[in-house]
């Protein structure tokens, strides 16, 4: 046995440090037997609604290439562009042995009972990767289909942005209309080499019922750029994620930006830690959180390890029902002299003020509180489809709704 | 024509009475002003006209336009006509000032062009008061007015805060809301200003002033006589002349 299969088989029953431990045999790992779909058209109408919502066009087109799974089965997977690789992962490591050394260097297979899983029991995941000095314009679209009520999904994903060249992954994660309960563990290992960008956005649009633990690690090196934009508007039971970015390299830079929502039962513990390892590095950790009854944990950990670094951190919270609980943690460690961080955290409702300040220019209590949760939730998002603009604009304009 | 009407209005915040028994008439065309020691009840009339919930209405009734509003909420009255300018406006967080200055053109009003004629292009991507010095703040307040196009104009000193270059601005723009380029007789803006110092009179021709006193006006007269009174024998014996 290999000794990683061996930490997996030891970390098998571990709890994960934070949030909700989880009983895996809740879940089922019998997912359906799917069909390849080379040209989408095992889609009925109402499953192309809910893929979109999750920003999952289901088009190979204005694509640079695109991938997805449904439960454990690779049904779509094309790249489109030279100098492009998209793959599943089980066939990245058939044909290039080699690609084990990526795995499970930026998160640990024994962090906890799901990364073990992700290891022990590995339904898929994708392979991106950009060949040197490639820019790729369209974005590559992934997703992240729970198609079956109750499965446990296994994924491990891995991208490469080789030197100098750019790349935009959008995953969209989402489930069945039929699916009420799920588990997606999603391992993300990504890699910024030297001079390279890789802008990743993450929609998760789950179930009701479903539980989401993400393990991602991200390595950038010299001169190299990884933002982050995860949106979760819709309601989901539980989320736990702490990605951590560790910039290696001179002059390496790192946004990370968060929008979440707790509906009422939700449990989200969203954060992002970053390491800056090297003078000149950068980093800002942005993140709104906005409570509609539910629970929501704003972590945020930056590290800064030599002088000559910067970064920010901003953690800002609306609660807007009265059950609603947000705890923003922010975290400043700095190991030498030298270093600039700083944070900002705020947590509060709307004040009765500004509500009244824009109705008297016009605007009915509905529109200004709505104006209010738009500008609150107003993150510059770099690439966002049109459709999911819109679907981001609907949302908030919902959510102001009633309140 | 009386562009508003307040008759007997009794006003208290929480537990405490504040304006007590306030009459007011404001023509169309006329600008007024109001003058008034610290915490006598200024403020509190232009909230109270302008709808906010923490001014409640004892007693009276306010009439604009001759329509009835006392009971009216604040966004109905700023679609009818009635427009404030705050002296502390709130920052919003996320909220662009073009986000507002749209608002308040209800997309009648180019107000991009206005801002521009106004040097103020440059804030209508910065958030709304965030980090604006005392002047822009009031040029903001009062160029959103410009776009709002108000019958009435509240302006709580317009003044303050802004330093002697911005002062000119505002002036101006005050001069402009209140057609002060047309003759009086065709004027059909009117305001009600508060003033400490009176800076504001010389960019309009205010028609009338009052001096509030314990929640009761007092003292009518032109506002310039007013003010040279108050400077020279204080709020105090304006109160007590009850002119």
């Amino acid at each position: 046995m290999s000794e990683i299969k061996a930490r997996a088989e030891q970390s098998a029953a571990k709890k994960a440090a934070l949030g909700r431990d989880l009983d895996l045999l809740a879940f089922s790992r019998q997912g359906g037997a799917w069909d390849y779909d080379p040209d989408y058209r095992s889609f009925d109408p109402e499953e192309r609604r809910r893929l979109l919502n999750a920003g999952v066009e289901l088009t190979d087109e204005e694509h640079a290439g695109t991938y997805l799974q449904a439960d454990a089965r690779v049904i779509h997977c094309r790249a489109s562009q030279e100098g492009v690789e998209v793959l599943p992962i089980t066939e990245a490591l058939a044909q290039n042995p080699g690609l084990t050394d990526h795995l499970w260097r930026l998160v640990a297979v024994d962090a906890d009972k799901y990364t073990a899983q992700a290891e022990l029991a590995l339904d898929n995941g994708y392979f991106i990767r950009t060949l040197p000095g490639v820019q790729v314009l369209a974005p590559v679209e992934t997703c992240l289909y729970i198609k079956t009520d109750r499965f446990a999904q296994h994924v491990h994903n891995v991208v490469i942005v080789e030197p100098g060249s750019s790349l935009h992954v959008i995953t969209g994660c989402t489930t069945h209309p039929g699916v009420r309960t799920g588990l997606h563990i999603g391992v993300s290992e990504f890699y910024v080499r030297r001079g390279g960008t890789l802008t990743f956005t993450m929609i998760h649009n789950w179930a009701e019922d479903v539980h989401v633990r993400p393990r991602t690690g991200v390595l950038v090196e010299a001169g190299g750029r990884f933002v982050s934009n995860y949106i979760l508007l819709r309601p989901v039971k539980t989320v736990q994620m702490y990605p951590t970015v560790t910039l290696a390299g001179e002059d390496a830079v790192t946004r990370l930006q968060s929008i979440f929502i707790a509906h009422p039962e939700s449990e989200l513990d969203v954060g992002g830690r970053v390491f800056l390892k090297a003078p000149g590095t950068r980093a800002e950790v942005i993140a709104r959180s906005l409570s509609l009854g539910g629970r929501c944990i704003s972590r945020g950990h930056l590290v800064g390890e030599v002088p000559e670094v910067k970064a920010h951190l901003e953690c800002r919270g609306l609660i807007l029902a009265p059950e609603g609980y947000i705890y923003a943690v922010p975290e400043l460690e700095g190991q030498a002299a030298g270093v600039d961080m700083s944070h900002e955290a705020a947590v509060g409702r709307i004040a009765a003020e500004e509500i009244e300040y824009l109705m008297a220019r016009g605007l009915d209590e509905d529109e200004a509180v709505a104006t209010i949760v738009r500008g609150f939730l107003s993150v510059k998002i770099e690439g966002l489809p049109n459709v999911l603009e819109e679907e981001l604009e609907r949302a908030i304009q919902e959510t102001g709704k009633g309140l | 024509m009386e562009l508003l009407k307040v008759r007997d209005l009794w006003v208290s915040i929480g537990d405490k009475e504040v304006l007590k028994g306030i009459n007011l008439d404001i023509p169309a065309g006329e600008t007024h002003i109001l003058f008034g020691r610290n915490g006598s009840g200024k403020s509190t009339l232009l909230m109270t006209l302008m709808g906010f919930e923490r001014y409640r209405v004892e007693r009276g009734t306010i009439v604009f336009r001759g329509e009835d509003i006392t009971h009216l909420p604040t966004f109905e009255r700023a679609r009818r006509g009635l427009g404030l300018a705050f002296q502390r406006p709130p920052t919003i967080r996320g909220v662009k000032t073009g986000d507002i200055f749209r608002a308040c053109s209800g997309g009648r009003v180019d107000y991009r062009t206005l801002a521009a004629a106004y040097d103020f292009t440059d804030f209508l991507d910065r958030e709304i008061n965030y980090g604006f010095s005392g002047g822009e703040i009031k040029r903001s307040e009062l160029l959103q007015l410009l776009v709002q196009d108000p019958w009435l104009v509240l302006l709580d000193e317009p003044e303050s805060g802004v330093d002697m270059e911005n002062l000119n601005v505002v002036g101006e723009i005050i001069g402009k809301l209140l057609q002060k380029e047309r003759r009086r007789e065709n004027r059909e803006k009117s305001g009600l200003i508060i003033t400490h110092t009176g800076f504001i009179l010389d960019y309009i021709d205010a028609d009338k002033g009052y001096i509030l006193n314990e929640g009761r006006l007092c003292c009518v007269g032109h506002p310039r006589e007013l003010l040279k009174d108050i400077k020279k024998f204080g709020y105090e014996e304006c109160a007590r002349c009850q002119r």
